[in-house]
């Protein structure tokens, strides 16, 4: 575990799997279909104390 | 019996600090440690007074457990007047040298318990206590763990008591918004985990399907701060009774370690944490959903993704290699989008419900408190610019930055919450008075208009001395006329920082009185009501 490996491996793989995560979470958020379940989450709050 | 555990733990521990004041290594340990034998022996004689012989009354598991929180809102209150009131003391020692009194109230020694005071004690109450209300509520389950909530609550006002009185005695790490020492750190790793039991479990037993957005903002802010705060700290005690550690990183290392800790207390404590109270707060103030909860979940992924790269901005033009400044810079610019969208996000829940803003003086709380989330989430990327940076770096101008997001964007939508949460947890129909929440909004904002502004001419006047050359090649003017010029803004940003305050001493008042169940006649606002029927 050199510096050399940690600093390849952060800017190859490590960067590719984290963007990866990222724009799979986004594009799950926006699937299609996700509209209705979203409303109904977005009421939690408001349904009693 | 009841606190039958609890006192013989207490006085055990009372009993090793006892102990400690006696054996420790240097004076300002020992005298720490006679802070904690007083505060626990305190504590305990407190606890056996009010100890009872008969079983306890059974506990309604449905029921939400509000004891913490009550306390929580409390002690909220309290130490954001005393931290506030710290910062303007300070304020004030840097416009007069003379109010440095030594040696335990010289401007070393106070600012970190005025940083410590207001982001910790302040912001961290609001937080466990907001974070314990919406928890229970979003997932309609009583806390996980029966007293557990309670040790969290006593568990970090210990932390808050020893921190505080170590900066005092000067015990400190010099590191920034994490100077306690090595045995403060490790109370706060145990009190925190506890917390993130707490919190987790109480996730776990949810009864609604989905975990609300608000809940995955306080947990990311839970885990994220547990990670930084044991990495931040590793360090090497000198001795196990002495108040002295050595970092475990040296040089460059240790300053990129301290940033990353520090601007992701930003991140995550002073964001992630409040936007919680946002998605929850705002739209039961207001009484709509959020506007788009998809936007709140992409606002959450790439919060959670961009921040903890932001750090070596702090480091620009130092020892860090260039690339890692450089990435820091642009994580930091990139932060500006869904920080901005996360503010739209906030602000269109009143869409429908604009009147709102006219007639509900904490809906216009809450919406200062975005407002100046997204003035300060376009302000800091721009600073992280190295160019910007290299004129605002070391100045007036930070604090300023600093101010407007922590008085406007954490300070307003705390006060929010509170004004929201208070009636709520003490069965009072409202609070004692609408007026006085007016009040309130005015004075903080125009104390951070003041605040701002005249830093953000200190600073830049003062970037622009210290780079002023003449044709000849020489610096034209000296630091100390340089802290000659900057008098007069010092004494102007006090009197930000003292209107700041009186809003807040108003807020405590106003909320003292609520809990007491008093209620202020007075007009209704203007607008709340039909004209009609006020004309008789």
């Amino acid at each position: 575990m050199t510096y050399n490996f940690m600093r390849e491996f952060a800017d190859s793989w490590g960067l590719l799997a984290i963007a990866l995560f990222f724009i799979g979470s986004v594009a799950f958020a926006l699937r299609p279909g996700s509209r209705r379940q979203a409303g109904e989450a977005a009421q939690i709050p408001l349904k009693e104390d | 019996m009841k606190f039958g555990k609890e006192i013989v733990l207490l006085s055990l521990f009372a009993f090793a600090a006892l102990v400690a004041a006696g054996a420790g290594v240097n004076e300002p340990f020992r005298q720490h440690m006679w802070v904690l034998f007083f505060a626990l022996a305190g504590f305990t004689a407190i606890l056996l007074r009010n100890t009872e012989f008969r079983p306890a009354a059974p506990i309604d598991p449905s029921a939400y457990m509000d004891g913490p929180i009550r306390y929580g809102a409390i002690a909220t209150m309290f130490w954001g007047v005393i931290g506030m009131l710290v910062g303007v003391v300070i304020a004030l020692q840097l416009a007069y040298p003379d109010l440095n009194i030594q040696p335990w109230f010289n401007f070393g020694r106070l600012r970190p318990l005025h940083t410590s005071g207001v982001v910790f004690a302040f912001g961290g109450n609001a937080l466990l206590c907001t974070s314990l209300y919406v928890v229970q509520r979003t997932c309609r389950a009583r806390l996980f763990g029966g007293d557990l909530g309670w040790f969290v609550f006593w568990g970090y006002q210990l932390f808050i008591v020893m921190a505080a009185t170590g900066y005092l005695l000067g015990i400190t790490e010099s590191r920034e918004y994490a100077e306690p020492e090595w045995y403060v750190d490790i109370w706060l790793t145990i009190v925190w985990v506890a917390y993130l039991i707490l919190f987790l479990g109480t996730i776990l037993k949810r009864k609604e399907p989905h975990i609300y957005v608000a809940n995955w903002f306080y947990l990311s802010f839970i885990v994220t701060i547990a990670m930084l705060h044991v990495v931040n700290n590793l360090s090497m005690p000198a001795s196990f009774l002495g108040s002295k550690s050595y970092s475990a990183f040296s040089g460059v290392q240790d300053a990129l370690t301290q940033w990353w800790y520090g601007h992701n207390a930003v991140g995550f404590f002073l964001t992630a944490g409040f936007l919680g109270m946002m998605y929850y707060f705002v739209p039961k103030q207001a009484n709509r959903p959020v506007y788009s909860y998809r936007l709140s979940i992409v606002h959450f992924w790439a919060i959670i993704f961009l921040y903890i790269w932001a750090g070596p901005h702090h480091l620009h033009y130092t020892a860090l290699p260039d690339w890692a400044q450089t990435l820091g810079m642009v994580f930091s610019i990139m932060l500006w989008m869904p920080s901005w969208g996360g503010m739209i996000n906030g602000l269109m829940t009143l869409s429908g419900a604009w009147d709102k803003l006219r007639t509900d003086p904490i809906i216009r709380m809450m919406v200062m408190a975005i407002a100046f989330y997204g003035m300060s989430t376009f302000e800091g990327p721009m600073m992280s610019i190295k160019t910007v940076n290299s004129l605002s770096h070391y100045t007036d101008w930070t604090i300023g930055h600093v101010h407007s997001g922590a008085l406007g964007w954490v300070g307003m939508i705390s006060f929010g919450a509170l004004y929201y949460m208070v009636p709520k947890l003490w069965n009072r129909e409202r609070l004692y008075s609408l007026r006085l929440v007016t009040w309130h909004f005015w004075l903080a904002t125009l104390g951070i208009v003041v605040y701002a502004s005249v830093m953000w001419v200190s600073g830049i006047m003062q970037g622009l001395m210290w780079r002023e050359y003449d044709e000849q090649g020489f610096l034209v003017y000296s630091f100390a006329e340089t802290v000659a010029a900057m008098h007069p803004y010092y004494i102007m940003r006090a009197i930000g920082g003292a209107m700041y305050l009186s809003g807040a001493l108003i807020m405590a008042w106003n909320i003292a009185m609520t809990i007491l169940g008093y209620r202020r006649e007075e007009d209704p606002m203007p607008g709340s009501v039909p004209a009609l029927q006020l004309a008789r």
